[in-house]
């Protein structure tokens, strides 16, 4: 009886023990980052499921409409997914989502997949400074196509 | 047994029924589809055809010692440089033309003349160099290997190559290493529906208005009435790219 008790304990130890880094995996690389605009919205464009498996396709499609057709304001944006999800400093200066620990890379890191996106691509959300007025400037484009504004972010 | 397979079953089955309506309505009534795509050609965005965007720089108003669009230019789409005139990325560069017989000094930026056939995208490998429908001849970095033919072929030697990594790229203009560049005539703004470059901005500003961007296919532009009025002339005219970019008192 008294052996059967003790190995129970150890099992539920042992257990604890396995859980606790697949716990701390998930809970550190899984969900979007404090800090973010990302962390104070409902969801993502679309469904947060959805995005975890296909933001690669979606983003992969759109790209080609915007560079080849000139097409703005696409449901699906790289610099939206970056101006959303990274996180901010105490200063409320953008950190870099392929940081350690940041949105992409968290992700990118434990799945071991290494995308090309940020060799190109700016990795902190736009300085208001810097392409200035770029931002009210397709935002109106986007009203004026009629196309999905990002849902939590609903204008007017 | 249960099947936990994560397939996504239902967007498949969405993706099939959507196709299937698709395809038959394109059989059923291709004219209908057409149409609709062509009436939605304004509101569907994105570049068309009806425009062609161009520039006309004027000689003489291009003051000696300012650097005003390229400095504009560069702040525009993040172009930073490594003091080594050789490699840096120059998307507008000023250039001076002395006659040597008379002293005459000619001024004008050189900067990619937006070819109606463009010689960059026949030599093109990868497709990466392309020209949209208005007229904007540009590089798609997705495709672009960096073999660097198009800068072969430029006549303008107009287009950079990127040697170095790069990072806090303008949202502007994303661009990286190992992939050749040029003049994108703002795209970023023409598809924003503002009619002025960041160049012209700023030549403006600094009071010379030596640069006009505009619709070379809407008559009623400014830049198709000055070209209309004004002796204008492409340069290398003889190659018969029919340049976009247009020079006046040349």
């Amino acid at each position: 009886m008294r052996s059967s008790l003790i190995s129970k304990r150890l099992f539920i130890i042992l257990l604890a023990g396995l859980m606790l880094p697949a716990v701390q995996v998930f809970g550190e690389s899984r969900y979007v980052t404090k800090n973010s605009k990302a962390a104070s919205a409902d969801s993502c464009v679309a469904p947060t499921d959805v995005m975890r498996r296909n933001h690669m396709d979606f983003l992969q499609h759109g790209r080609d409409d915007t560079v080849r057709d000139g097409i703005r304001g696409l449901k699906y944006s790289l610099s939206e997914c970056i101006e959303c999800h990274a996180s901010r400093d105490s200063n409320g200066q953008g950190i870099s989502v392929t940081e350690e620990g940041e949105f992409c890379q968290a992700c990118h890191g434990y799945v071991a997949v290494n995308p090309a996106c940020f060799q190109c691509h700016r990795t902190t959300p736009a300085e208001s400074g810097s392409g200035s007025s770029y931002g009210y400037r397709l935002e109106a484009h986007t009203h004026a196509l009629g196309m999905q504004q990002p849902a939590g972010r609903q204008r007017d | 047994m249960s099947n936990k397979s994560d397939q996504p079953s239902v967007e498949r089955r969405q993706f099939i029924g959507g196709t299937l309506a698709a395809a038959g309505a394109l059989t059923l009534a291709p004219g209908v589809i057409l149409h609709a795509a062509s009436d939605s050609d304004d509101a569907a965005s994105g570049a068309a055809s009806k425009h062609r965007w161009g520039m006309l720089i004027d000689s003489n108003k291009c003051a000696e010692g300012c650097s005003a669009c390229v400095d504009a230019c560069n702040n525009e789409h993040g172009l930073q440089g490594h003091d080594r005139p050789e490699t840096d990325a120059v998307w507008i560069r000023p250039v001076k033309l002395k006659d040597k017989q008379t002293g005459h000094v000619n001024r004008l930026v050189m900067m990619c003349q937006h070819c109606e056939h463009p010689p960059c995208v026949d030599v093109c490998p990868t497709n990466a160099s392309f020209k949209r429908v208005d007229g904007i001849v540009l590089v798609d970095r997705h495709r672009c290997i960096g073999c660097r033919y198009c800068m072969m072929a430029c006549p303008y030697k107009a287009r950079s190559f990127v040697h170095e990594a790069l990072a806090n790229q303008s949202v502007n203009a994303p661009r990286g290493k190992g992939c050749v560049e040029s003049c994108t005539l703002c795209v970023h703004r023409v598809d924003a529906g503002e009619m002025q470059t960041a160049c012209q901005e700023a030549c403006s500003k600094e009071g010379h208005a030596a640069i006009l961007f505009g619709d070379l296919k809407d008559p009623n532009s400014e830049i198709s009435r000055v070209l209309k009025s004004h002796n204008s002339v492409q340069i290398r005219a003889d190659l018969e790219l029919n340049t976009g970019v247009r020079y006046l008192n040349l």
